[in-house]
């Protein structure tokens, strides 16, 4: 498949700015044009889905999107595949009663009987969840759909699951473009009329809910951090003061001052790991104990695309991006702090510049995400609707085959 | 007032931009990348892989250049190979830059070209750019977006077509101890239009010893502001427009970017072509000019100045890495004894090995390679496969692909050690010495050559060296096993390189081990020296005629240098008073050259006086004479014609004393004619009053307690002195 390598190479290269949906694009046409075999058709997809991912996180372990939305992807094939086997076990039910006259065919039956019981078993065996329950609809509605005679009825199948996968898939990046807005639906349940809202840096996620509830008529007022050293949060001034907010600029280091004057704490999140712990712009956590101090709700708004399957602990996490020092300090003031060709050889300034910072699940009151409100606790459960277990390391195949 | 011009000409740019953006559009932006840097500092490494190929914290250097022309949005690359063009051709064909979409890498080669000046022409030739391009060598990191950079210089090229270069420079503060950059380059004066960036004076081989840079007059004629800079980097990133290539074959004589083109086109004011900077400020840049900085630019690398250009992100060719905690990066693979302590910013390769006990730090280990247990590894570069066994030492090295040590072998500081080599056991190879397979090329070069040997080496003969090297490597190998044994411990394998370039004392400038401390106080001894001298100047020159004698402390200080020093003033002096006596120059002319001797040597006037009777008496001893009563004469009237002379630097009885002592110097060695005629020509000098009583009843009593072969001359004017003791006596 020398398209979708080539597809591949141009993704990595500007895989800089990627976001989760051009994750999900770019194996949406991994998934459309991978030849797909008659039998373990869900293997094939799999596989390949999983070559590809495997690509794409290693190039930047730090963008946990990336990884989240390859999992996704291989859940819903996952899922597809559980559905179309669920279906033929009901068609299998049928051709029993009616008797078939081809061995062959028989004997593809039952193998592949044994595997649709199998997975079946699994399935129930399955907990079921919030989600699995509400989304039962599809399954029972894709039974009709599967025409039931032989050779046909094969090559359909696989067509069907490939069109399904698609399908799913379409919907993912659905979800990931209209998470800002169905998060910010939610607006008005939040903010309360003369509150104070303090929030951190940028994040288009929060900026999109205070719009929301500003258009609802709340009139409340916003103080930002600047979020030092790339002080997005000035930006982010001038957007709210374009949308006619009352907004006051702070710097990072003032917010435990401020703090007690706020009503709640709204940020935005690189990543919401599987413990409910929140990867975040640097300084968020100083942010969460002040408000934690204080006992002013801390909310935190991530389109469902950010929840990370892993735990904070885990050695395939990179929790952190060091940035380049030059945010920090100019090079030429400081030249002569970094001349390392006298002395030991070694510099005495070190300059650090992470990107991001961990914010524990205790200091979390709340999480916003597209499918609403949820505690921290409540995130395993989340993840577990989102992602199968089989997924959880993508990595695993290449470590072994070293 | 800077910012409202700029702003003014942003708005008078919006509104012609409206028909340019496309156009801008249309052009893609193209690249020339030297691949060569005509020079021959990174001997002998370069003579077996160009520079451009060598590893940087194990990503060869052109990888950094093509990812950022790359990400900067460069559309078509041409890669000139020159050195070792064949392995460059090999390298890109096989890496990932060939199907790079949106991206072109283009290579051009050529085998007899000497300089970047060549390239140009030959470039031009082939009429390949099109429009404005940037010009770059393939040994540059920056992570600079030339977005800016490229909009002020085609806004500028729009309001005047002589504006042809776009120079990227860098705010570094140079050391003021050693005077070079903190890349190893030289320090590089600039001056800059501070309104236009125009750049109006380039020096980067300004004379230390001078202590002066010479602007031109003009300059501030016709700008009524300058900026003079010492703490600018060049970047060696230049956007050029098209007419730069033409330029170069206009005037075949350019060699070198900046010492012949750049200089040439800013004192050459006919054709009216300027220059115009561009300051980056956050983002990094700089070029790998030499060891030390290969070893800086490493060390910004890992401490992450070049981000996105870092060993853990991905951008081309380099393996997985993770950071971890104190700036330390691990590939995969690496087996690592539990014992060994590995330090802070420190990179390790892919698949190495690290025995136990082994330290490690501030140091770069390329992959595959096997380290032994109790290793000592500092501040040193150790490329891919390199074999060091139990009990070595390695201190601000860079060893290269293949290098075998030998058990307990140690390497000094500045120590490089080409492909192959191998280090016999318990051999310690002596500080900032070069170890090659290939043995060192004859200094066969023309004058030519050598001259050119810092800016455009020759090519010529790399490549001719380069075909006999391969054909003959495995023979030379077991030859110079046979040959060189004792050279290199047993077992070892190579030539120790001579230091002939620039010669030893000024290698500790360029090499990979930091500057050795005492070299640094020597240094700010000799710049502490300086000062001192520049003030005592002003303080003599202030006074002007009159002389000051209380340097006399700083004699002792430097004995060796002042005792040749003297030797040579003596000889001045002499010279410039025989040059006096011949051409009757005025008493008075001759008082002011011996002065300016003797500020310039810095010596008392007791020297001079020295100096100055010295003279007198050899010219007295030369004139013809028969007897020693005629001599007496002669001296006599040489005294009496001169007398204005040496009295001016008789200012006190020291100085006088100082006479009678070389006098007595004179007779005792050099001019042993006199020798009986001491008393009688101090009687002389006694009538002139150039010699007080004083002086000579001191000088008598000073030799009252010495040997009996000093107490000649005293025994011999004892009357004199007598005669002398008793006036002052009937005085009182």
């Amino acid at each position: 498949m020398p398209d979708t390598q080539a597809l591949v190479m141009t993704f990595l290269t500007s895989l800089k700015n990627a976001t989760a949906r051009q994750t999900a694009e770019l194996l949406r046409s991994v998934i459309s044009q991978q030849r797909v075999p008659y039998t373990n058709q869900a293997g094939a997809l799999i596989d390949a889905v999983k070559a590809v991912g495997e690509q794409l996180i290693a190039a930047n372990p730090v963008e946990l999107a990336v990884g989240n939305i390859v999992r996704r992807v291989l859940h819903i094939i996952r899922e597809e595949d559980l559905s179309l086997t669920t279906a033929a076990i009901g068609e299998l039910n049928l051709s029993a009663v009616s008797d078939d006259e081809n061995d062959d065919d028989r004997d593809g039956n039952t193998t592949l009987s044994a595997a649709a019981v199998a997975a079946a078993a699994r399935s129930t065996l399955r907990p079921p969840s919030l989600q699995t329950l509400l989304e039962d609809t599809p399954v029972s509605a894709a039974v009709p759909q599967t025409s039931s005679s032989g050779a046909a009825d094969k090559s359909s199948r696989s067509r069907k699951l490939k069109h399904d996968v698609i399908e799913a898939v379409n919907e993912l990046i659905q979800d990931i473009v209209t998470c800002h807005e169905q998060i910010a639906e939610q607006a008005v349940e939040h903010i309360h009329q003369n509150e104070v809202i303090l929030t951190l840096g940028s994040s288009r996620t929060v900026s999109e809910f205070l719009f929301a509830a500003k258009e609802k008529k709340r009139s409340f007022r916003v103080f930002v951090a600047e979020g030092a050293p790339r002080y997005q949060g000035h930006l982010l001034a001038k957007e709210l003061v374009a949308r006619g907010l009352q907004t006051t600029l702070i710097t990072d280091s003032a917010v435990f001052a401020m703090i007690s004057r706020v009503n709640m704490v709204i940020v935005g999140a690189h990543a919401v790991m599987a413990n409910g712990g929140v990867i975040a712009p640097v300084g968020m956590n100083l942010v969460a104990l002040a408000a934690q101090k204080h006992a002013v709700p801390f909310v935190v708004l991530a389109g469902s695309h950010k929840l990370c399957p892993l735990y904070p602990h885990n050695p395939e996490v990179l929790l952190n991006e060091l940035r380049s020092p030059s945010e920090l300090l100019d090079f030429g003031e400081f030249s002569d702090c970094m001349d390392f060709g006298s002395g030991s050889g070694s510099p005495l300034l070190h300059v650090v510049n992470p990107a991001f910072d961990y914010v524990p699940p205790k200091l979390v009151s709340l999480f916003i995400t597209d499918a609403g409100g949820h505690n921290p606790s409540y995130m395993y459960r989340l993840i577990a609707d989102y992602y199968s277990a089989d997924d959880l390391v993508v990595q695993r195949r290449a470590i072994a085959g070293n | 007032m800077g910012a409202q011009k700029k702003r003014a000409a942003a708005a008078a740019a919006a509104a012609r931009v409206s028909e340019d953006p496309d156009d801008l559009a249309r052009q893609p932006l193209q690249a020339i990348l030297l691949a060569d840097s005509f020079t021959t500092k990174f001997r002998p490494i370069t003579l077996e892989r160009p520079k451009v190929l060598l590893p940087l914290v194990n990503v060869p250097m052109i990888n950094y250049t093509l990812a950022w022309l790359e990400a900067a949005g460069v559309a078509e690359v041409f890669v000139f190979c020159c050195a070792h063009s064949k392995q460059v051709i090999d390298y890109l064909e096989n890496s990932e830059w060939f199907s790079q979409p949106n991206f072109t890498v283009k290579t051009i080669e050529s085998h007899n070209i000497i300089s970047a000046g060549d390239a140009l022409r030959l470039i031009y030739e082939q009429n390949v750019i099109h429009g404005d391009f940037v010009l770059i060598s393939g040994d540059t990191v920056s992570n600079m977006s030339l977005t800016q950079a490229l909009q002020e210089h085609k806004e500028r090229k729009k309001k005047d077509n002589n504006a042809v270069m776009t120079m990227i420079i860098k705010k570094s503060k140079p050391s003021p101890i050693t005077r070079q950059s903190r890349l190893g380059t030289d320090e590089l004066f600039m001056a800059i239009d501070p309104n236009t960036k125009q750049l109006l004076y380039y020096e980067d081989k300004a004379d230390h010893s001078k202590g002066t840079i010479c602007l031109d007059k003009m300059l501030l004629a016709e700008n009524p502001s300058i900026s003079l800079h010492n703490d600018k980097q060049d970047c060696y990133i230049d956007i050029c427009s098209p007419e730069v290539l033409s330029l170069f074959t206009d005037n075949f004589d350019y060699q070198h970017l900046r010492r012949h083109f750049v200089k040439g086109l800013l004192l050459d004011d006919i054709m009216g072509y300027k220059i115009f900077t561009h300051e980056i400020h956050s983002s990094y840049a700089a070029r790998i000019d030499n060891y030390r900085s290969y070893d800086i630019v490493s060390k910004d690398i890992i401490q992450r100045w070049t981000y996105p250009y870092v060993p853990d992100v991905k951008f081309c060719g380099n393996r997985a890495t993770k950071l971890e905690r104190r700036g330390m990066y691990r590939a995969l693979e690496i087996e690592q004894s539990r014992s060994a302590q590995v330090g802070s910013f420190t990179v390790i390769g892919y698949g190495t090995k690290i025995g136990s006990n082994s330290k490690i730090s501030d140091s770069v280990i390329g992959e595959g390679c096997t380290i032994g247990s109790n290793v000592l590894i500092e501040g040193s570069y150790i490329w891919d496969n390199v074999i060091i066994e139990d009990g070595c030492e390695l201190r601000h090295v860079i060893v290269c692909d293949g290098v075998i040590m030998k058990a307990g072998a140690v390497l000094k500081p500045g120590v490089v050690l080409s492909f192959k080599v191998v280090i016999g056991e318990r051999f310690v190879v002596p500080a900032y010495s070069k170890v090659s397979l290939l043995q060192q090329p004859t200094v066969h070069d023309s004058d030519e050559e050598l001259e050119y040997a810092d800016n455009s080496s020759g090519t010529v003969e790399f490549s001719s060296i380069q075909g006999t090297a391969d054909q003959s490597n495995g023979e030379m190998t077991s030859e110079s096993s046979e040959a060189h044994k004792p050279k290199l411990g047993t077992g070892g394998v190579g030539y120790i390189w001579s230091i002939c370039e620039g010669g030893q004392e000024e290698e500790w400038r360029h090499s990979v081990a930091p500057i050795p401390e005492d070299k640094l106080t020597e240094l700010s001894e000799a710049m502490d020296d300086d000062q001192e001298l520049v003030t005592q100047d002003r303080t003599a020159l202030s006074t002007s005629g009159e002389l000051i004698s209380d340097s006399n402390a700083s004699e002792g200080d430097d004995n060796e240098d002042s005792k040749d020093d003297s030797v040579y003033f003596e000889k001045e002096v002499e010279a410039t008073f025989l040059r006096a006596v011949e051409e009757n120059v005025k008493v008075d002319h001759v008082i002011l050259e011996v002065n300016s001797l003797r500020l310039s040597y810095n010596m008392t006037s007791a020297d001079c006086a020295g100096a100055v009777f010295y003279s007198m008496m050899k010219l007295a001893i030369k004139t013809p004479h028969s007897s020693a009563s005629e001599l007496q004469q002669n001296t006599a009237n040489i005294i009496t014609t001169w007398q204005k002379l040496l009295k001016s630097y008789l200012l006190e009885i020291d100085e006088e004393i100082e006479i009678i002592l070389k006098f007595e110097e004179m007779c005792l060695e050099s001019a042993k004619e006199f020798s009986p005629l001491f008393a009688r020509i101090l009687h002389i000098l006694y009538d002139k009053d150039i010699l007080q009583e004083d002086a000579i009843l001191r000088w008598a009593d000073e030799k009252e307690g010495a040997d009996e072969s000093d107490k000649v001359f005293v025994r011999q004017s004892e009357k004199f002195i007598q005669w002398l003791r008793e006036a002052s006596e009937e005085e009182d």
